[in-house]
């Protein structure tokens, strides 16, 4: 947030919304010391601070930016966890000799935040409990055993009623609290405040559960000798989505869109992008997809390094085979998924759509076009009476004949054709859905005829009864 | 008109149709080859398909539509789309007939992936290249309702004889069904004009 908003020289404050007010968030030093402190309303804040500055708070890029220093904390120890919501946790033990010692280590830890520009608090202790409550209620920089009998009640992440009433009992410091007798504590306040007693103190130990790894989905390869031809390309992007599809499989997912990163020898790097229809795993199957990208590579001065990323990775659980014909279905659908990215990768994955029925009796919203690669077939079409095999948008007609009341016209032009009428089959009314506002539909009603034509063609006209007109909407065959 | 109707065409080859009743043509091929249909279109052409209307020829779920840019592009996906050979049937809308060149290379991509290849072209415009040109166009019928009676002329055959004849699609039976000539049919009046 600060990045966004660098230089504030004055009080400023991110608020977020709890319950039924804005509460200060997080704020900077001038605000606090203008006496704002982190949970006052914004209002009294406002009140007490005129000059305060205040944006709304991001949950969501602080849990990125956490993540992004949980990541980054890994350089000082390899095992890190998230102490939600504001803080990360290091599991220092064998790590601080690296780093000249535990005091050291924090020097140097306080040093590098500050050099990024963040405000932290540390601290450090046998137990998991006992940094925190440093952090948060010490000076954090106590290395020493005992430090924490001067440390206030609410150092020890229990919830503020129990606090509340640990010090209505006259219980203010943690030491007054070790000093107390543990049976009628824990009558008193159950057995979560010992629990956090003993973690605090190290008796009980306690996890940290360090992030996971994410998924690493790239391979690359350097070369001795920078390569030109084509074949060797295509030999070597081979061995590299041999490698990745390996690593894919192993985890049940699949790629669904692949780049090919091609270092030259001059440092410039040229890129081939595949999407694909469908998530695969298959080596032997993406590689003839790579092809047309392959050829249209300039190596230029030749190509000393291959790396190959799936971008986009969508989960793929295997599948059971054993159903009658099954394995000719697949083979089937593959080869149609493998057609797809092939056009997709020319024209566009957006543009090759299929067909999808739709509930509406409007005709021209009776069915839906969805991409193809991001969609299942359905079927269920039909239609309550015969339908045009092609609509457009609709056309008026001149009727050379005026027919009495809601009658199609005797004879007629439409697109500079003279037509003549054999049979007119109808009327079928569509009422317009109110509920969308169509500019189409703007004339209301519509009493649809299928007329014959004695030329041959045989069109779907409409007559807007509310608003008299005839329209041309479809040809049928 | 004694000759037999050439229909389904020959696969692996390009067939040209034209005419008011072209969408009928592929579609009637569409429901007697099996397989998904790819049919491509120019994007900016905007009269289209009604899956409903389609639903009486084949099931619309097997179609895959492919919306090019321009022509070029349009050629380019139907060639590689033809050489893949996943989808039996290629239909291929053109705001222009294809030249030579680009006729004889969806002529070697068909025969390559053995599918057939189906290009609409507007009417009086063709390709040396076409295996057959056909001129479709619907026909008032004045005997059945909702009829689907069509006249399809073959106005070039590279290995056969042209002729024109008279067909209906059966709806009920799912079938192209060869009718004569009005004149020459029991019971019915011909069209006074």
């Amino acid at each position: 947030m600060l990045r966004r908003w660098p230089a504030e020289p004055g009080p400023f404050a991110l608020i977020a919304r709890a319950g039924n007010t804005d509460r200060l968030h997080c704020l900077n030093a001038p605000a606090e010391a203008a006496g704002l402190a982190r949970g006052m309303a914004a209002a009294d804040a406002r009140a007490l601070c005129p000059g305060l500055i205040t944006r709304p708070a991001a949950p969501e890029a602080e849990a990125r930016f956490l993540a992004m220093l949980a990541r980054w904390a890994t350089r000082w120890c390899p095992w890190v966890g998230l102490e939600a919501p504001d803080g990360i946790v290091l599991d220092l033990t064998g790590a601080a000799h690296l780093h000249g010692g535990e005091a050291a280590t924090l020097d140097r830890l306080r040093a590098s935040l500050a050099r990024g520009g963040i405000t932290a608090r540390l601290g450090l202790a046998g137990s998991r409990g006992a940094a925190w409550a440093l952090a948060h209620y010490g000076t954090g920089t106590d290395v020493a055993d005992g430090p924490l009998a001067p440390l206030p009640v609410e150092a020890l992440r229990i919830d503020p009623d129990t606090a509340a009433g640990l010090r209505r009992m006259g219980l203010e410091t943690l030491g007054q609290l070790m000093a107390q007798p543990r049976a009628p504590l824990a009558r008193r306040f159950g057995p979560a405040l010992i629990t956090r007693l003993d973690q605090a103190t190290g008796d009980r130990g306690e996890q940290i559960s360090p992030l996971a790894e994410p998924p690493h989905d790239a391979v690359r390869l350097t070369l001795p000798e920078p390569i030109g031809l084509t074949d060797d390309l295509r030999g070597l992007t081979a061995r590299l989505l041999e490698r990745l599809c390996a690593r894919l499989a192993a985890r049940e997912a699949g790629a669904r869109s692949l780049r090919l990163t091609l270092r030259r020898v001059d440092q410039s790097d040229t890129e081939v992008e595949l999407r694909l229809a469908s998530p695969m795993v298959d080596p032997a199957r993406i590689l003839p997809l790579f092809d047309r990208g392959i050829d249209a590579v300039d190596s230029g001065f030749g190509i000393d390094q291959l790396r190959l990323q799936a971008t986009l990775v969508e989960p793929m659980p295997p599948r059971q085979l054993t159903q009658r014909g099954a394995g000719q279905n697949r083979a089937r659908s593959a080869a149609l998924d493998d057609l797809v990215t092939r056009i997709g990768n020319r024209i566009g994955l957006e543009n090759v759509q299929r067909l999808l029925p739709a509930d509406s009796h409007i005709p021209e919203r009776a069915f839906l076009r969805a991409p193809f690669a991001w969609s299942e077939p359905a079927g269920g079409w039909s239609a309550p009476r015969p339908r045009p095999l092609r609509l457009f948008p609709p056309e008026p007609i001149e009727a050379a004949t005026r027919e009495p009341g809601p009658h199609p016209p005797h004879r007629f032009r439409w697109r500079r054709m003279r037509l003549t009428t054999l049979r007119a089959t109808g009327p079928e009314r569509i009422a317009p859905e109110w509920w969308l506002d169509d500019p189409d539909w703007r004339r209301g009603l519509r009493d649809y005829w299928r007329i014959e034509t004695r030329e041959g063609r045989r069109l779907w006209l409409y007559f807007t009864p509310q608003d008299p007109g005839w329209f041309a909407q479809g040809e049928f065959a | 008109m004694t000759d037999a109707l050439p229909f389904p065409p020959r696969p692996g080859r390009m067939h040209e149709v034209s005419g008011p009743g072209a969408t009928a043509f592929a579609a009637a091929l569409a429901a007697a080859l099996p397989g998904p249909v790819l049919w491509v279109a120019e994007g900016w052409r905007a009269e289209p398909l009604n899956p409903l209307g389609l639903a009486l020829w084949f099931d619309p779920s097997r179609l895959l539509l492919a919306f090019a840019r321009d022509r070029i592009e349009a050629l380019a996906v139907t060639e590689e789309a033809l050489r893949h050979g996943a989808s039996r049937l290629v239909v291929t809308e053109l705001s222009e007939a294809p030249d030579l060149t680009q006729g004889r290379r969806l002529q070697l991509a068909a025969g390559a992936g053995n599918s057939t290849s189906i290009c609409l072209i507007p009417e009086g415009a063709g390709c040396n290249a076409a295996e057959t040109r056909w001129d479709c166009k619907p026909l008032a019928d004045t005997g059945v309702e909702d009829s689907t009676l069509a006249e399809w002329k073959l106005t070039k055959n590279k290995s056969g004889t042209l002729g024109g004849w008279h067909v209906r699609w059966s709806i009920s039976a799912h079938r192209l069904d060869l009718v004569s000539p009005a004149a020459q049919r029991p019971g019915v009046a011909p069209l006074a004009r």
